[in-house]
Order: structure tokens, then C-alpha cells, then sequence
């Protein structure tokens, strides 16, 4: 087709829209945000999905079950006060009762049975896993949050700073970097636990125990250093970007450029790092309770019940199996749920 | 080497020995905080005593004579002092001691890792996406999930209580079979991840494609070509197997009661043996911190395409 040059006006052009082609130009798709589109993909993810419900539930059960249940975690069943310490209740194996709790059976009353029998000291087994869990989750996350907070400042201020803060920082990390860490955390474990004692007695972290004290001392002193590397990286290279210039050049302090340009677009990959970071602090958790330097008894965490666990392993098999198969779900849920988490909202990771 | 290298090695080799320096240094000054030093807790003593005992021991004098005493000990002739405990034996008697049967249960379960990882990784790399593979990958995932201490103790319920075919005493060299599987278990699982995403990688080479195109036949282009490439990051992962060696020895020696270094470090930590948990710790470290060494420059020297920044 030869189409010839001129000068004249296409007046169609120029009529006003029709319903048509308004219609044409709607967005049918609300704009999607990049969470929401994380989110989503994060969901895709059958795995990850299957992992998080496994996390929801563990928690939720070890929140909520002990509120209801008739048995406490220290409470020894077969010690009245004023009375002989009653040893049918020590060792009991699954729905076994004690010889009280059988009279009132015959009774015919009801007594709550003891899903997991008891042990040696004629504590319900059940709810002191029950228990374990949830000091082996909270220990694993307010220790990646201390990892969290130390990494985030000292890593934004190297990067954002640079020259030579920036170089004594990572001096610093260097060395901490190459220490062997878990040699340094069963030292310092070691030692804090005796020094640690006297200064919190009377005080509310002596509820939390020295042994748990210590440990998240630890984890802030030793493991802030790959949180803080990474985090120095993404603001050296965030730190380039135009935008930061343009607030520079509007008159931003560092503080405010760092709080509310550089830490944002970071986010994902501290969020990701933390979440990575949970079950290597409740795997150090359980090594240290194994080794008897975690938390004080009576109370129980899953490490702690494994270790105990090991005097009547042959005649107790299941008192170490049980702690052994919820540890090794929780940090196998969690590592594939910071994969998936990773996969979904870090673009530049995503293969 | 070029320049640039020897630079690099230089500079590795420098911030070991400061880290080293680092550790002798926390592990000196964290022990003498604890309060009471390190005869508190012994039976009621006279003072007189107390004061024999210390003066014995050195404790007398000023903490950083104290201090450069014992580092020119350390460095001069490895003399970590006596063992407060054990009467008459110095540590690093004890740690030589312990030593000779815990590297001979690392040793063999690096070597085990190793072989069994390298073949398990692969083989899941040439069937990628086969049974095999999902198999090998979900059992390793298994593996790196769970603590040392649980897979001692689980194999020790299965193999030494529920079937009685192993003893669960690691005296006998028997017995040290279920000890150095525990070990082995996480690092093969580690490297068998590792092995196979770097075979895959390999695989997806330019280089692979010519051979396969010069004809090459596959199993030339498997152990000639990928195999020998996909292994260059298994190196990065030597030192960081020792180290959890190392610390994985720790329970392991405790579960099975075999009579190593790790059963010896943890006894010191309960009965508060300063001398002997300052000597283990500093040579645990040393050469924890060696084995990165050697494995980061090694890793440097076996590929010169890697940056050296």
C-alpha cells in the first residue's frame, strides 16, 4: 500500500473517546505492592506454606496448652507437703496412673491421663515438652532479634558512614568472623553462668535464669558480625542511588537518610537473614542445654529434656525420641521456610 | 602466583595468628573474671592454704604478669600449666591424650563425609530431578536438620538398645563405629548439597557442551571435566567441617563415653578446671582457625579465575 505525504489533519483523531475505548484504557488489576506480590509467591510455594502452618501450630500449642492443662511443668506429683514423697508416680509410662490417681479412678472419678507418663521426678513428660517448646522457640527468636538489632546498627552505620568507622567496624567483625563461635559460646557460657548469678539475684531476669541470660549475651557479642556484613553491603550499594543524593541535597541528617531510605530497601534481606537466623539460635540453644549449660532447671527445654533423657535411655527410649523428632521438625520447618522466604522476596537470589 | 596472591596469603596468614592472639587473650581474661577464682567452690581451706595455693599457681602476682606469663608459656613450649583437677598431670598432657583417639574419630569421619558426600552429590546432579535425586536431597535435608546430639543419641536407642548389634560403649574400636557415623552424617549431608549445586553448575558450562560435541564419551566428561571442577567449593568447606567436627566430638564423646579431647573439655566446664577449658578451648581454636586457613588459600591457588577481594 503507498501512502502519500500531506499535510492534512486526521480529524478523527482529535474526536473525543468513545465508552469503547475509555473502557479500553481502565486497569482491569489493582497495581500489586511488592510485599502483596511476595506474599504471593511465598504461597505458591507448597513447601514453605507447609512449613509456616507446621511453625503456627507448634507455637500455638506451646502458648496455649499449658494454660488449660491440669499439670504444670515443675510441679513433682508425688510430693505432698507433710506427707512421704510418694514414689509411684515417678517414671510412669504413657497413660499410667499413680497410686493416688488409681484410687480415685476406682473411685469413679476422672483423672486427666498422663499422655507421656512421667519422669524420674514424677513430672507429667507432656507438658514439660510442651513447655521445652516454648522456651526453645522464645530463646531462638528474642536471640535472632538481639542478632537483629546489633547487626542493623553497627552494619548501617559502617556502610552508611564509610571510611574509618567504617574500617574499624569491619576490622572488628573480621576477627570475630574467624573466632570458632561455639567454642566462644561455651566459654563465655561457662564463665557467665558463675558471674552472672550473684548480679541478678533479687532481680526480674533471675526468673529467666543466668544460663538463658548468658546465652543471648553471647549471641548479641558473637553472631551480630554476617548480619552486619550484609547489611554494610546492601547500604554501600543503596547508598550510591540518586534518591539518597536528592535527600542529602534537601538538607537530610544521616539518621533520618539511614531510618527511612537505606533500612526499607534493605528489609527483605534482613528479614530473610533473621529468619534464617532462629533456628541456628535454637540449635545452639539445645547444644548448650545438652552440655548442661543452658537453662536452669527445673526448667525444661527441648535440649535440656534430651540430655535428662539419656539416663534411662534404655528403659525410656521415647522420653529422648519425642524432644529429638519436635527440635529436628522445628528447625527443618523453619530453615525451609526462610528458603522459601528468601526464594519469594529476594528477587535477586531467585533462580 | 602472581603478586597479588602472596599478598593475599600474607594477609590471611596475619589475621589468623591475631586471631589466635584474640583467643588466648578473651579465654585468659574470661577466666580470671569469674569471681572467686578458681579454687572457690574446693573444699573449706585455710587462708594460708588458699594463699600456698595461689602463690603455687601464680595467682599472686599482677593479673598482666599473670597475663604475659602465660603467653610466653603458650607460645615458647605449648605450656598451658597443670590440670587444677586432675592432681600431677599438666593439660596439655591431657590434651595430647585425648587427642590421639579424637583425631583418629574426626579423621575418619571427615574422610567418610567426604567419599560418601562427593558420590551422593553426583549422583543427584547427573540424575537431577530423578527419584534419586528427590531421595538424596530429602534425606540430606533431614540430616542438616538435626542436632548432633539427637543423631547419636537416636542411633544409639536404634543400633545399641532396640537391635543390640553395636555397643554403645566407644572404648573398643567397635564401638567407635556409631561415634564417627554421628559425625559424619551432617558434613556428608553438607556436601553432598554442596557438590551437587555446584555439579549442576558445572555442568551448564560451555566447556562440557564442546566435549560433549567433540564426542567425548560421558564418563570422560563426568570424572575428566565436571567432577574434578564441582569440587573446588567442596574446599571452602574444610575448614568449617572441623569446626563442627570439633564441636560435634563435644557430644558425641559425651553420648557414646568415648575417651577424646570433647569428653575431657566438657568434664573441665562441670568440674570448673580452669587450666584444663583455657588449654582445650586455645587448641581447639588453633586449629580450627589452620584448617580455614589452609582451606581459604588452598581454594585461592586450586582456581585462579576466583577474585581475590
Amino acid at each position: 500500500m503507498d501512502r502519500k505525504f500531506t499535510l492534512h489533519v486526521n480529524v478523527d483523531a482529535f474526536l473525543p473517546a468513545t465508552e469503547a475505548e475509555k473502557e479500553y484504557m481502565v486497569q482491569m488489576r489493582p497495581s500489586s505492592t511488592f510485599f502483596r506480590d511476595g506474599v504471593k509467591r511465598l504461597l505458591k510455594n507448597r513447601i514453605a506454606t507447609i512449613s509456616l502452618i507446621v511453625i503456627i501450630l507448634i507455637t500455638l500449642a506451646s502458648v496455649f496448652i499449658p494454660m488449660f492443662w491440669p499439670y504444670s511443668y515443675d510441679n513433682m506429683l508425688g510430693v505432698t507437703p507433710g506427707k512421704p514423697v510418694d514414689a509411684s508416680f515417678n517414671n510412669l509410662r504413657p497413660f499410667e496412673y499413680g497410686r493416688s490417681e488409681q484410687k480415685r479412678l476406682e473411685a469413679g472419678e476422672t483423672v486427666f491421663p498422663h499422655i507421656l507418663g512421667t519422669d524420674s521426678s514424677g513430672r507429667d513428660y507432656f507438658i514439660r515438652v510442651v513447655y521445652g517448646t516454648r522456651i526453645s522457640l522464645a530463646v531462638g527468636f528474642f536471640a535472632s532479634i538481639i542478632v537483629l538489632v546489633i547487626g542493623m546498627t553497627l552494619g548501617s552505620i559502617a556502610g552508611y558512614c564509610g571510611g574509618k568507622v567504617d574500617m574499624i567496624i569491619m576490622r572488628i567483625v573480621d576477627i570475630i568472623y574467624s573466632l570458632p563461635d561455639m567454642l566462644m559460646v561455651i566459654l563465655l557460657a561457662s564463665v557467665l553462668k558463675t558471674t552472672l548469678t550473684p548480679v541478678i539475684e533479687g532481680t526480674a531476669f533471675e526468673k529467666i535464669g543466668s544460663n538463658i541470660i548468658s546465652l543471648f549475651i553471647v549471641f548479641g557479642v558473637l553472631y551480630w558480625v554476617s548480619m552486619s556484613r550484609l547489611i554494610r553491603g546492601q547500604i554501600l550499594s543503596l547508598r550510591e542511588q540518586e534518591y539518597v543524593l536528592a535527600a542529602q541535597a534537601a538538607g537530610a541528617k544521616g539518621s533520618w537518610i539511614i531510618r527511612k531510605h537505606l533500612l526499607p530497601n534493605c528489609i527483605s534481606v534482613v528479614i530473610i537473614s533473621t529468619a534464617l537466623q532462629i533456628p541456628n539460635a535454637i540449635f545452639t540453644e539445645s547444644f548448650l542445654s545438652f552440655l548442661g549449660l543452658g537453662v536452669n532447671a527445673p526448667m525444661p527445654s527441648l535440649g535440656s529434656l534430651a540430655s535428662d533423657a539419656l539416663n534411662g535411655i534404655s528403659s525410656y527410649p521415647y522420653r529422648l525420641v519425642i524432644p529429638a523428632v519436635v527440635i529436628s521438625l522445628i528447625v527443618l520447618s523453619l530453615n525451609l521456610f526462610g528458603d522459601g522466604l528468601r526464594d519469594a522476596f529476594d528477587p535477586k537470589l531467585r533462580t | 602466583m602472581n603478586s597479588k596472591t602472596i599478598l593475599y596469603i600474607l594477609k590471611r596468614i596475619l589475621l589468623a595468628i591475631l586471631t589466635v592472639w584474640v583467643v588466648i587473650t578473651i579465654t585468659f581474661f574470661v577466666m580470671r573474671a569469674v569471681p572467686g577464682g578458681p579454687f572457690m567452690g574446693e573444699k573449706a581451706i585455710t587462708a594460708a592454704a588458699q594463699a600456698a595455693l595461689e602463690a603455687k599457681y601464680g595467682l599472686d602476682k599482677p593479673l598482666m604478669e599473670q597475663y604475659f606469663t602465660y603467653l610466653k608459656d603458650i607460645v615458647t613450649r605449648f605450656d598451658f600449666g597443670p590440670s587444677l583437677k586432675q592432681r600431677g598431670r599438666m593439660v596439655i598432657d591431657i590434651i595430647a591424650d585425648g587427642m590421639r583417639t579424637s583425631a583418629k574419630l574426626g579423621l575418619i569421619a571427615a574422610f567418610l563425609a567426604l567419599i560418601v558426600g562427593v558420590v551422593l552429590g553426583a549422583l543427584a546432579a547427573l540424575r537431577r530431578n530423578k527419584l534419586v535425586d528427590k531421595i538424596i536431597m530429602v534425606i540430606t535435608t533431614a540430616f542438616v536438620s538435626m542436632p548432633s546430639f539427637i543423631i547419636g543419641s537416636l542411633l544409639l536407642v536404634l543400633f545399641s538398645i532396640k537391635l543390640a548389634l553395636l555397643p554403645a560403649n566407644g572404648t573398643t574400636s567397635q564401638g567407635l563405629i556409631l561415634p564417627i557415623v554421628t559425625l559424619a552424617l551432617y558434613p556428608m549431608a553438607y556436601i553432598t548439597r554442596l557438590t551437587r549445586s555446584s555439579m549442576l553448575d558445572v555442568l551448564g558450562q560451555d566447556y562440557i557442551r564442546t566435549a560433549k560435541a567433540k564426542g567425548v564419551s560421558s564418563g570422560k566428561i563426568i570424572f575428566g571435566h565436571a567432577l574434578k571442577n564441582s569440587l573446588i567449593p567442596v574446599i571452602t568447606y574444610f575448614g568449617p567441617m572441623l569446626a563442627y567436627i570439633v564441636t560435634g566430638s563435644l557430644v558425641v564423646e559425651q553420648i557414646f563415653a568415648v575417651p577424646g579431647i570433647g569428653r575431657q573439655f566438657v568434664s573441665s566446664i562441670t568440674n570448673r578446671d580452669y587450666p584444663m577449658i583455657m588449654g582445650t578451648t586455645i587448641v581447639l581454636a588453633c586449629l580450627i582457625v589452620i584448617m580455614n586457613l589452609v582451606s581459604d588459600i588452598l581454594y585461592k591457588v586450586v582456581d585462579p579465575r576466583i577474585n581475590l577481594e
